[in-house]
């Protein structure tokens, strides 16, 4: 049913797309692949769990699982980025991957490491629109992803707080110069970037209607085959590179067998960063001019 | 019953060892790889099917996977080393991805099953081979091609500019970088006796890069106080219970803060050297 | 410019645009055997990219690069560095963590698949050791040899990339302001060290802001300004050219 597998893959590719941004938003601006957003992604979905268990309504839980991942990235920019600003990239993608480790395992000791189940009734019933059946939490999924993607482009674009991010992506010294914090935007980044893995946590596990302390690194990696297919600097890229990698991994389930589809998405990933290393929206490689 | 443990430790320290290697032979020339785990993955297989189901001696398996897995990583090598620093990282990771899938596929080989009949070696084969490429590794590391690579490393437009072919030094490393993880991929499995993909995932290539950033990245020792480390650190913290990986990530941190270039560096080595004028 | 002399290097017509931007428009330059030859000309006059063309970092978008009678112009950096050019940098460039012995043993030519590369170069090839020891002697920089290059002061730099140059054994080296910061003395002794070079039988064509240290050293002088060539010739001529005195040295005068 080619139909309904476009549908489940595009709910996929939703939460994809805010992972991908959430990567990107660090990596565009500052050039440091924050390996803990995957676990932070994680939590976000614990948090939204708790929240619901609580008896709060879903847009409080959304909020507080975009909160509770954000102090969190706040944190390990402090402790885990900071330092190592002029280091190479491997620094401190390490002490992020150090601060996955710490925060998966926490996951495990606080909620155990078996998928914690949400009852039916938070999750709602099942629409059918012809022969499409949908899940109420589908639909809220992509709703909460459009609100939060419109957002953020208009964040990026459009407030002081945005060209401050921009101006910083562009060249440090110079965002200096222009009277921008680079220690503030940094931190900015980094919590605007745990927010939207928090709240992609929160919507993967009503989605699913549970959650495992392991889903961030299956989810998390694959997200970044996602930022690089939509280019690490523009929103509009991951819009469209989330939905077509979730597309492509359903399709090649359905059609391929369930343990092609890593080797397609990857396959995919690198032939993008190889032809078109700006992304799919972003054209061949520049011209690649030497400064000597 | 202790010794049969600690033996098998040992003999991971020497497989961890040569992973490390591997990375720290890429990294010397700059770049880094984060799907080391796809050529050692590549190493276990192809070792595991020439000593079960063609029945050639192992050491001669290792030989042909070794070489099979440098070819690889040359013919990846040459449209990969065009991209840089973080891109490569994530290329290589890619490739990882999709070696690690690949084998979740080949169904003769098991498939997701995963793959046994291996015949069990010694710690002494396994350290024979880890300690004699660490051995070559620090021989090559006084040669005129290191020097080259480290130059690379430093400044790749300069290199090329008094006349280093920067292409060539980097594949060349990449695929010398492949030949060892497929080397410590075909032990693991002889070690094991048990292969499956999930053996050779993104953690694995991971581990590589933590043991040599945590043993020291300049000098080749610096992937054997790594691996030792990476090893024995969990045994150690087991006191901690289900907190010891959280306990593991915090020392990870706090050894970047205090130590970034690891444990082991070129100026530890020069205090240490009798000629080194003040 | 000596009739009859086959020149060393020679780039003719050579066109460069940058997005719309003629860096470079129309350049023509020889440079002979055993010849110092300068170019001068204001800061963004396309000195710099002009060694950017012969090095190969850039392509040229219209004219040809010879070198002794072979098209260069569209051969990669290290082929033209193995040719038998070399230069240096503007901001020095040297390797982050190699000592200036290792700076020495890097640049020296060798056989592209040479068994020997592969083996420790102090007992496989002692007669590299030994030439970069006499690299190190012509250039006074025995005391720093086993110092990282990098923690050098800036004039001692300087003289480790020129010699790092000479090792690749070049005819012709590019100097990109070779005494740019130095004082008296240590420009006295890059001048010396420079027609030594000469009389062993290099080129040099160098770019350089210290006019007094271009007119008493160079044969020849190029004189750019917005990626023209507006004059040339001995630097007696250059001196009182009034083209070059109203666009380049009437302010400086």
């Amino acid at each position: 049913m080619l139909l309904q597998q476009l549908v489940n893959g595009i709910t996929l590719g939703a939460i994809y797309t805010l992972i991908a941004l959430s990567f990107s938003l660090v990596m565009g601006i500052l050039g440091v692949l924050n390996l803990a957003i995957a676990e932070l992604f994680m939590l976000g979905g614990y948090f939204g769990f708790v929240a619901i268990s609580a008896g709060l309504p879903l847009p409080i839980a959304l909020l507080f699982g975009m909160a509770g991942s954000a102090i969190l990235a706040g944190v390990i920019e402090k402790i885990g980025y900071q330092p190592f600003r002029n280091t190479t990239v491997v620094t401190p993608m390490l002490s992020t991957l150090g601060f996955s480790i710490i925060l998966q395992n926490v996951a495990t000791n606080l909620w155990g490491s078996d998928p914690l189940q949400l009852s039916d009734e938070v999750l709602g019933g099942r629409f059918m629109i012809g022969p499409i059946g949908i899940s109420a939490m589908q639909l809220t999924l992509l709703g909460a992803t459009v609100i939060l993607v419109a957002l953020l482009a208009f964040v990026v674009q459009r407030t002081s707080i945005g060209r401050a991010l921009r101006a910083v992506a562009e060249n440090r010294d110079v965002a200096r110069l222009l009277g921008v914090s680079a220690d503030r935007v940094t931190l900015l980044a980094f919590m605007l970037s745990g927010a939207l893995a928090g709240a992609a946590g929160v919507l993967i596990s009503l989605h699913y209607g549970a959650i495992t302390p392991y889903i961030g690194v299956e989810i998390g990696l694959k997200a970044i085959a996602v930022m690089v297919v939509g280019g690490t600097t523009r929103i509009w890229g991951a819009l469209i590179a989330g939905p077509l990698i979730g597309v492509v991994e359903v399709i090649t389930i359905a059609y391929g067998g369930s343990q092609i589809r890593d080797f397609v998405v990857y396959g995919f990933m690198i032939l993008i960063l190889l032809l078109r290393p700006k992304g799919i929206l972003g054209g061949a490689a520049a011209d690649r001019v030497q400064r000597i | 019953m202790m010794s049969t443990y600690y033996a098998g430790l040992l003999a991971d320290v020497g497989i961890l060892l040569l992973g490390a290697l591997s990375v720290y032979i890429i990294l010397a020339t700059g770049q880094l790889s984060l799907g080391n785990a796809g050529f050692m993955g590549i190493g276990a297989y192809l070792s595991s099917y020439l000593t079960v189901t063609v029945g050639i001696p192992l050491t001669l398996a290792l030989v042909i996977a070794a070489v099979t897995a440098g070819a690889i990583g040359v013919i990846v090598g040459f449209p990969a080393l065009r991209l840089n620093g973080i891109y490569l990282a994530m290329a290589t990771l890619g490739f990882g991805e999709m070696v690690r899938s690949f084998f979740l596929n080949l169904s003769p080989m098991g498939g997701s099953e995963g793959f046994h009949g291996m015949q069990h070696i010694s710690n002494g084969y396994i350290w024979s081979w880890a300690s004699a490429i660490l051995l070559l590794v620090m021989i090559l590391e006084h040669s005129q091609v290191w020097l080259e690579m480290r130059a690379v490393r430093d400044d790749e437009t300069a290199a090329g500019l008094v006349g280093l072919n920067t292409t060539i030094i980097k594949v060349g490393a990449f695929g010398f970088a492949a030949a060892v993880a497929a080397v410590s991929g075909g032990l693991f499995a002889h070690h094991h006796l048990y292969i499956e993909p999930g053996n050779f995932s993104f953690e694995r290539s991971i581990d590589f890069v933590l043991a040599v950033i945590l043993g020291g990245s300049t000098v080749s020792p610096g992937a054997l106080i790594g691996a030792l480390l990476l090893v024995m650190l969990p045994e150690y913290l087991r006191f901690l219970a289900e907190w010891r990986f959280a306990a593991f990530g915090a020392l990870l941190i706090a050894m970047l803060l205090l130590r970034r270039q690891g444990i082991l560096d070129r100026s530890l080595f020069r205090a240490f050297a009798l000629r080194r004028p003040a | 410019m000596t009739a009859g002399q086959q020149p060393l290097l020679a780039l003719s017509a050579v066109t460069k645009v940058f997005g719309g931007v003629h860096a470079l428009d129309n350049v023509s330059l020889n440079v002979l055997p055993k010849q110092i030859a300068g170019i001068i000309g204001p800061n963004g006059a396309g000195k710099t990219t002009t060694f950017n063309i012969i090095t190969g970092a850039y392509r040229p978008s219209r004219g040809t690069v010879m070198l002794g009678g072979t098209d260069i112009g569209s051969e990669p950096s290290h082929r033209i560095a193995r040719a038998g050019i070399s230069r240096t940098f503007q901001n020095i460039r040297l390797f982050a963590d190699l000592t200036v012995l290792e700076h020495l043993l890097v640049a020296q030519p060798h056989g592209e698949f040479a068994l020997r590369r592969l083996l420790p170069t102090r007992w496989a090839n002692p007669q590299a050791l030994r030439r970069a020891q006499e690299t190190l002697e012509f250039f006074e920089l025995e005391d720093v040899r086993e110092r990282i290059a990098g923690s050098l002061p800036y004039g001692v730099q300087r003289r480790v990339e020129m010699a790092r140059a000479i090792t690749a054994r070049p005819k012709l080296l590019l100097l990109d302001e070779p005494v740019a910061g130095m004082n008296h003395d240590e420009a006295e002794h890059i001048r010396r060290l420079m027609l030594k070079l000469r009389d062993g039988g290099v080129s040099i064509l160098l770019i350089e802001h210290d006019m007094s240290f271009v007119m008493n050293l160079c044969d020849y002088l190029y004189v750019l300004d917005f990626g023209v060539m507006i004059a040339q010739g001995p630097p007696d001529q250059i001196r009182t050219n009034p083209v070059v005195l109203d666009a380049y040295l009437g302010y400086a005068a």
